[in-house]
């Protein structure tokens, strides 16, 4: 088994012997976006209207919220010496963690919202055009996030700082996402922004590995 | 006159802006041991982060065989087993876990290994426990045979006794010993006596001697 895969599994089976972690990340989604109909009123048109833009923030805040220990923790207890000192490109690494991060958020995210978005009355071609972007958008927060959160690393206030950090670098997917919604409602095709959605996760699966290795050696030294 | 495996030439570090050690040089052959010694922030711990490449040299170089190692790092960690003042161990993760990881990370099998680490450092009974259920000590040895596990030619140990008792310090040194046996290196950070035969190198205000 590969260092890569080593790490995948290792990340995923330490999500499986603690589950609460990726539970209060996934209840917060529901809690929050849930709010949203309850304070605006069962007004369809409004709900359907503001749909994409609701439950796409939700996401991204959901995200964050678990993003601040996908380093600290190896931090804390000396594992990020062991990932540091290992004879494979860290960079790897990061993209292990990384994509950890987003088997355990993004996809379930993902796979929540278009539950979620029955309750703000969209149609069912909104609904998966909704888990559509979720899919190809979220791993951009997962890359995006993982960068803040190697910057951040030992910082006092880090989760604070993480979401400063991240959260300007995420309105591009945002805009998309949200805006792949309104432009079916409109009766155009997704396809473009999906397209978008693509080309920025590539961007970011390209640029922010070496980003988090080098902010991960500045951080152990 | 064999040469020696590790040499290290003019290695100078700075933390915070002041000194931590200047110019230092020495030279470790096969099936040697160096103990750094010094008193608390003399540097031994940053000339260790130094070896591995942890943390960059303000000035110097390390050679392995007469090659700097900054040509080919990812090589070079291959030869490296770490044991920081943190055991790098997940608490969620058992103990055969943690070590099969670990093993894995560095690249390679642990297979029958496993238990001849184990077994080394008396774990074998706490095999199946997850490690945030043990004691500091059982945790350190949990680690050294990480470091066992490794067959790394160059061991890097920070206080490798520290938590540890009587018979798991010894266990320790029987495991070192036959690591320096069959010709690996170490260096390890200490306050207490290795009891084991091997060179030292006190570290103190700006050191710059060789040992």
């Amino acid at each position: 088994m590969s260092g890569f895969t080593t790490l995948l599994m290792r990340d995923l089976r330490l999500v499986l012997r603690r589950p609460g972690d990726v539970g209060v990340v996934l209840a917060f989604f529901v809690v929050a976006t849930v709010l949203f109909p309850l304070g605006i009123g069962p007004e369809t048109n409004v709900l359907a209207r503001i749909a994409a833009g609701v439950l796409w923030c939700a996401a991204l805040f959901a995200a964050l919220l678990s993003l601040e220990r996908l380093f600290a923790a190896d931090y804390e207890d000396g594992t990020l010496d062991l990932l540091l000192l290992a004879p494979w490109p860290l960079e790897l690494a990061a993209l292990a963690k990384c994509l950890a991060h987003w088997i355990v958020t993004g996809l379930p995210l993902s796979l929540l919202a278009p539950v979620l978005g029955v309750a703000f009355g969209l149609d069912g071609q909104s609904l998966l055009a909704l888990g559509a972007t979720l899919l190809v958008g979220t791993p951009t927060l997962s890359l995006i996030g993982g960068l803040a959160a190697a910057l951040t690393l030992g910082a006092r206030k880090s989760g604070a700082l993480l979401a400063l950090l991240a959260l300007p670098l995420c309105v591009p997917t945002l805009i998309f996402g949200a805006g792949a919604i309104e432009t079916l409602a409109a009766g155009d095709g997704i396809v473009t922004h999906v397209a978008i959605l693509a080309a920025l996760a590539l961007v970011a699966l390209a640029t922010t590995p070496w980003a988090i290795a080098a902010a991960l050696r500045q951080a152990g030294e | 006159m064999v040469p020696p495996l590790l040499e290290v030439t003019g290695l100078s570090c700075r933390r915070g802006g002041r000194p931590v050690f200047d110019r230092l040089s020495f030279g470790l052959g096969a099936g040697e041991l160096l103990a750094l010694t010094g008193r608390n922030g003399s540097g031994k711990t940053s000339l260790l982060r130094a070896l591995a490449g942890l943390t960059p040299p303000e000035a110097g170089t390390v050679s392995w065989r007469g090659v700097d190692v900054a040509e080919d790092p990812e090589t070079w960690r291959g030869r490296l087993a770490w044991l920081g003042h943190l055991e790098g161990l997940k608490g969620d993760l058992t103990v055969i876990e943690n070590l099969g990881v670990a093993e894995r990370l560095r690249g390679g099998e642990a297979g029958d290994r496993l238990d001849s680490a184990l077994v080394a450092l008396d774990l074998t009974g706490l095999a199946a426990r997850e490690v945030r259920t043990l004691s500091a000590g059982q945790r350190r040895r949990t680690a050294l045979a990480r470091v066992v596990l490794s067959q790394a030619p160059l061991w890097l140990l920070d206080e490798p006794l520290n938590a540890l008792d009587a018979p798991a310090q010894a266990a320790f040194r029987t495991a070192l010993q036959a690591h320096l046996a069959a010709g690996g290196l170490a260096i390890a950070a200490t306050h207490a006596e290795l009891g084991i035969e091997g060179r030292s190198l006190e570290l103190g205000p700006t050191r710059s001697s060789t040992s």
